[in-house]
């Protein structure tokens, strides 16, 4: 009757003697699928060590790419959505800006920051896809504005890192507004000689690439990111046809002509710094 | 004449009145009297409809067919004086947005905009209004021409949306909004923007940095259309009564937020149903405007214009 009887002992770790792996110890590329050590990952800059894949990132990672010893002033940090249109679809808009800064821990979906990069001041504005999208609405079109106030007092260049689904539905024209307010003051800030860099990130689209984005002196594309006017579906859905492999991504808009160039993340302060000292000297 | 769902007891008199005309034609008999009648009462439900239209209804008030469009306006103003300019001088030319030198009472203006076709092969051909990035091109190459020549800009804003097409990638569509929104907002010529229909977001606004921005009575403009935004926002083509609620799109929210300076009116029942009288108000209108804004010095002219875009937006501090 051996066939019953467990002869061997079976499992008997007890679950409070489990040796637990620690959450968040690898990271896997959400395009190659490969896994690398999460703190390889973040010394990488977040980006792929197999296939180059540029992880989103957030404002505080960027201000640390960029800005040296990672130090830097936040200009107007206090700024947060009213609600002049009392907008309400599935949800009133006020609680949505309520529920995205206790999840995102933002106040919006951009920081704009004065710090020094090797040695030369700099200007960053960037925005935060965690927060509704990286939509555009009043308080995004706010901050870049005082920001190139700021520059053009200070004759600090401007750079504005944009990572954006487009302008902001809830606040209907008034979002609509901040291309033409961010258009305007950019030809301001033109007018005076500030330099200013646009950095277009995964994705940028819409209202965004439809204003400031397409306007630097320098465009600069991050490698594979999604950049257009109209989103993919859309045009997909107007052409009634499928869309041609690398539609859309850095890689073809630079072929079109609308990118001076697309720089890997970690080649981006270098890169940036000798284009300050180029333009400063 | 076509007429719109909620304009059916309208419609009805009136085919009431046109039956009772061609029969008393026939018969002889003397129906002056009810028909005057009739007429009373065309425009008492006139007046109750038209009083009280839902943003929704205004939409579909600005898409009407029979609604003249930018070069039905551009006619009238310049009788018969206009000369369209073509092409953007690097790809091609957009049928979507036309533009042209004209003389209104003898002042010399370039007059742009985005035009739509009357019947199916000109809808076809005008695409709808939607223009490609050439358009945005061309209206910036005439616009650059009317500021060296110092010639006030009049645009004519119809729109629902930039071209979402493929080439219109490629071709940079929101390098060449982009581009107009930052060079229009110091062009050193008055600028007088209105609105004759649609007011789909970049696309409309692509045209739209004005000293004077201004929408006909019976139009719309926002970020987006009520039927996208409903089908974004609630998931679903069917709320597109409640996003245009909730966009706050017609011209009396858009001037009580500060972001158009002013409405023209239209005759009762929507521009089309007299041309001519909404022809002779936007006249006088830009008349007025350009009366106001010529004399003031061009930098001064470009400072307020600039403040005033900026002034735009609602934030909380703290």
């Amino acid at each position: 009757m051996s066939w019953f009887k467990r002869i061997k002992e079976g499992i008997t770790t007890s679950t409070k003697e489990k040796k637990e792996t620690p959450e968040g110890l690898w990271y896997k590329c959400v395009k190659c699928k490969k896994i690398c050590p999460t703190n390889e990952h973040v010394l990488n800059l977040y980006v792929c060590p197999h296939c180059n894949y540029h992880e989103r990132i957030g404002s505080a990672e960027y201000f640390e790419v960029i800005f040296d010893n990672n130090e830097y002033v936040e200009l107007d940090p206090n700024l947060s959505s009213g609600d002049p249109l009392e907008f309400t679809d599935t949800k009133n808009y006020k609680s949505r800006i309520v529920e995205s800064q206790k999840k995102s821990g933002l106040k919006d979906a951009l920081r704009s920051a004065h710090g020094v990069v090797d040695g030369r001041d700099l200007v960053v504005c960037c925005m935060d896809f965690g927060f509704i999208g990286g939509s555009m609405g009043s308080v995004v079109g706010e901050k870049i504005a005082r920001a190139i106030d700021y520059c053009l007092q200070k004759k600090i260049p401007l750079m504005i890192i944009s990572k954006s689904g487009g302008a902001r539905m809830m606040e209907a024209a008034y979002s609509l507004m901040q291309m033409a307010k961010t258009s305007a003051k950019l030809a301001l800030l033109s007018q005076a000689g500030i330099p200013y860099i646009s950095l277009l990130t995964d994705p940028t689209t819409g209202g965004v690439t439809a204003s400031y984005a397409m306007l630097g002196d320098l465009n600069i594309g991050e490698p594979g990111a999604l950049i257009g006017f109209a989103g993919p579906r859309v045009v997909k859905e107007t052409i009634g046809k499928d869309l041609p492999k690398g539609f859309q991504t850095s890689e073809f808009v630079l072929e079109h002509g609308f990118l001076d160039k697309i720089v890997s993340r970690k080649d981006l302060k270098p890169t940036l710094s000798r284009l300050l000292e180029m333009f400063q000297s | 004449m076509n007429y719109l769902d909620f304009e059916k007891p309208i419609a009805e008199l009136i085919e009431q009145k046109e039956k009772m005309a061609n029969a008393a034609q026939k018969s002889g008999v003397d129906v002056t009297k009810t028909l005057e009648e009739l007429d009373g009462k065309i425009a008492d439900k006139r007046k109750e409809i038209f009083g009280k239209l839902t943003p929704w209804q205004r939409v579909q008030v600005s898409r009407h067919p029979d609604r003249p469009y930018t070069l039905a306006y551009i006619e009238a103003l310049t009788a018969g004086s206009f000369i369209e300019l073509h092409g953007d001088r690097t790809v091609k030319d957009d049928k979507a947005m036309v533009g042209g030198l004209g003389l209104i009472d003898g002042h010399t203006v370039m007059l742009i905009g985005q035009q739509k076709g009357n019947n199916t092969k000109m809808r076809q051909y005008r695409n709808f209004g939607m223009p490609n990035p050439e358009g945005y091109r061309k209206a910036l190459r005439l616009m650059k021409m009317a500021e060296k020549f110092n010639k006030p800009i009049i645009t004519f804003i119809d729109t629902p949306g930039a071209y979402p097409g493929l080439e219109a990638e490629e071709r940079g569509q929101g390098e060449a909004i982009a581009r107009n929104l930052l060079e229009m907002s110091k062009l050193r010529v008055p600028v007088i923007c209105i609105v004759i229909g649609e007011g789909a977001s970049g696309g409309a606004l692509g045209i739209g940095i004005g000293d004077r921005v201004l929408m006909l009575e019976n139009t719309w403009y926002s970020v987006i259309s009520p039927e996208s935004c409903s089908s974004i926002l609630w998931r679903s083509w069917n709320e597109k009564e409640r996003a245009a609620e909730a966009l706050k799109l017609t011209p009396e929210d858009m001037k009580q937020h500060g972001l158009v300076d002013g409405i023209i009116p239209e005759p009762l029942g929507g521009a089309h149903t007299s041309p001519e009288e909404i022809f002779a108000t936007v006249k006088a209108e830009i008349l007025k405007h350009l009366g106001e804004l010529s004399p003031v010095n061009a930098d001064e002219r470009i400072t307020r214009r600039i403040d005033k875009f900026c002034k735009m937006g609602v934030v909380v501090e703290g």
